[in-house]
């Protein structure tokens, strides 16, 4: 049983990070009181660029970064036009996840085939020798480190840290944040710019960890995903966490079954993770109250200093 | 001298009708750069893109095949913009439309009568607006937010299609590829121009763009669409339902994209496959927007697209350039009409650098 079990939660991990990163990032920038439809797009520049940079340099790190930058990169596009130019933001997101699929597709046409062998994993000495949980949670690559260290600094930064409550003024109330002297457009830049970074992030995981190649729009609609997580987490970066794990699980419940021959068509189960969040997103939406109350009350307004 | 934004007291009616030029004409020179960097003649390319799709009768008539879906679409999704319903899973409508259209086609197969059209028709419709109206329900009955619902069931709608098309629709003669069988002559939409495969849905497509923009300008809803999408505090006290609203666009939207769905499977495919659209779905939505969420306006947004659509396809062939350039070009597009769109409600102005105050 043992044998079938760790497997099972470490594929379901490795499942679980991209979007942990991605729904984290899309988060903050909501906090600040933006909402960027273009995961999606910023994931699947960073699952190319992360992978072009890992084949060539061989550095993991410079994979990692290129992955990070391709996203901000990404994001900033949309900064300036939802901040700078007063663009709607639902259409700015869904331009920017359009560009995205296309600009990806571009990048990586060269890339179909390629192969890589994946980020490496690290023991952690002593701790990944203890039976059952060592190679549980002590035996990751470095990114799935990261995501449990990046929820714990954001729940932080949201809940302890100064410039935190402010993140959460500007998004809760840009001119009364304004009007104090606080610089809302800069404050919502570095927000876009950190959502996109991470949604980089998460899409060099898929590239470089979860299945090592690039495929066309290999994101298979995870960025959208991540997008309901943080309305199924009601903006708190714990739940954030929970919920990607949720949906792991059921990515790889989905998988494990199918392998097993469960006797449902294969296209049934892939259908479980979009219903699934189809799902949550009915059980928490339908308590208005409670979305009202935790959804950052400018989101999706447009500020301009002037007005 | 840094510039920067000023309130228009009112809108510019001129910059609404310039603005999109705008876009086009910076869309055309990030093209240019574009094709340099992939080291091609941006003359070449630019040619291979925009001008020699349409240097033959049938170079026309495939805009027309290619814009057909992209019009009824992007007119109906406009309407729902601009009431502030985002339906984005048009693309999963339109499955649903192919499948529930082909389904009419198999299952009548190998009737000949006049009556397997109109049948697939109402069928590829009906099964649209099914697949619009659980968005519509969730966000009625549960507040769910329409964007995400409507797109994840896109992905279902393909994976459905694909399932049907490995097993119950498969074609029996067919050596067990995942294709049905080629519908017969009754199902299949006639040619309205000889010798090209511009078919009915073109007509269609029209008429949509006459009776929407009827619709818009001449009833209740039209101007209760319009009021809620400007003013929906007006919209509120005026009585108009908010709910009435979200089920008139989104059924509206998926029955348009159901009608494409099975044109596309009744004429230029032929069969059902388990891809039957290229985008058309998502590629709607940059319709919509660069038709101004006008009638009219999607009609020549539809057009240009088709032919970007064309040029890729065309500049695939003769340059080698890759297709994927295609929805680049479309990206790019929309980036910069909802750039330019700035200037509909703000103008530019320069001022010295000692005088700029952080926003």
């Amino acid at each position: 049983m043992v044998d079938i079990l760790i497997p099972a939660i470490i594929t379901i991990i490795t499942a679980s990070t991209p979007l942990v990163y991605a729904a984290l990032g899309e988060m903050i920038a909501e906090k600040s009181g933006v909402l960027n439809l273009g995961v999606e797009g910023m994931m699947l520049m960073g699952a190319v660029t992360g992978f072009i940079a890992v084949t060539q340099t061989s550095s993991v790190m410079i994979g990692i970064l290129a992955a990070m930058l391709a996203g901000a990169g990404m994001s900033f596009i949309f900064a300036v036009l939802v901040l700078g130019l007063q663009a709607t933001q639902v259409a700015t997101g869904l331009a920017l996840t359009i560009f995205g699929i296309g600009l990806s597709a571009l990048i990586g046409q060269g890339l179909v085939g390629v192969a890589y062998e994946g980020i490496p994993k690290l023991s952690i000495p002593l701790l990944s020798d203890i039976p059952f949980i060592g190679p549980i949670l002590f035996e990751h690559d470095i990114l799935v480190y990261g995501s449990f260290v990046i929820t714990v600094v954001v729940s932080w930064f949201l809940r302890k840290t100064r410039a935190g409550l402010i993140l959460r003024a500007v998004g809760d109330s840009h001119h009364a944040a304004h009007a104090i002297g606080y610089p809302v457009i800069r404050i919502r830049y570095m927000a876009i710019l950190f959502g996109g970074a991470m949604a980089g992030i998460a899409g060099g995981y898929l590239s470089l960890a979860y299945s090592p190649l690039w495929i066309e729009n290999m994101s298979a609609g995870r960025g959208w995903i991540a997008l309901a997580l943080v309305v199924f987490a009601t903006w708190r970066p714990a739940r954030v966490f929970f919920g990607a794990y949720l949906f792991g699980g059921i990515t790889i419940l989905q998988l494990h079954a199918q392998a097993m021959g469960a006797g449902v068509p294969s296209q049934v189960m892939s259908m479980l993770p979009y219903l699934a969040t189809i799902m949550v997103l009915v059980l928490i939406s339908r308590d208005q109250k409670k979305i009202k109350m935790n959804s950052p009350a400018c989101i999706g307004q447009p500020f301009h200093p002037s007005s | 001298m840094i510039p920067y934004l000023e309130k228009r007291a009112e809108h510019s009616q001129t910059m609404v009708y310039i603005s999109p030029f705008i876009a086009l004409g910076l869309t055309l020179l990030g093209g240019i750069m574009l094709f340099s960097l992939l080291g091609k003649s941006p003359a070449q390319a630019l040619y291979a893109f925009f001008v020699s799709p349409l240097t033959s009768l049938y170079g026309w008539a495939e805009l027309g095949v290619k814009a057909s879906p992209l019009v009824l679409i992007g007119v109906a999704l406009s309407i729902g913009f601009r009431a502030g319903v985002w339906n984005i899973g048009a693309e999963g409508q339109l499955t649903l439309g192919a499948i529930c259209g082909g389904c009419v086609a198999l299952w009548m197969y190998p009737v000949d009568s006049i009556f397997v059209l109109p049948l697939m028709m109402i069928g590829g419709i009906l099964g649209g607006m099914f697949w619009a109206s659980i968005p519509a329900f969730l966000k009625t009955r549960f507040n769910a937010n329409e964007i995400l619902t409507s797109l994840m069931l896109t992905y279902v709608a393909l994976l459905l299609l694909s399932l049907l098309v490995h097993g119950p629709l498969r074609d029996p003669d067919g050596f067990n590829f995942p294709e049905s069988r080629i519908f017969h002559d009754a199902a299949s939409l006639p040619i309205i121009l000889d010798g090209t495969r511009l078919h009915l849905g073109a007509v269609f497509a029209l008429v949509a763009v006459g009776g929407i923009w009827l619709l818009l300008s001449k009833s209740l809803i039209g101007f209760q669409v319009k009021v809620i999408g400007q003013a929906p505090a007006a919209g509120r006290h005026a009585g108009f339902s908010v709910n009435r609203m979200i089920w008139f666009t989104l059924l509206l939207g998926g029955g348009m994209a159901g009608l494409a769905g099975m044109f596309e499977v009744s004429g230029p495919i032929g069969q059902l496959l388990p891809t039957i659209s290229p985008g058309y779905g998502f590629t709607a939505i940059i319709v919509a927007f660069v038709g101004r969420l006008h009638p009219v306006g999607s009609l020549f947004a539809g057009l240009l697209i088709a032919l970007s659509y064309l040029g890729g396809e065309n500049a695939q062939i003769t340059l080698n350039l890759p297709i994927a350039v295609t929805g680049v070009f479309q990206g790019m597009l929309l980036f910069f009409l909802l750039a330019c769109d700035v200037l509909i409600r703000y103008r530019i102005r320069f001022k010295p650098v000692s005088r700029l105050r952080h926003g």
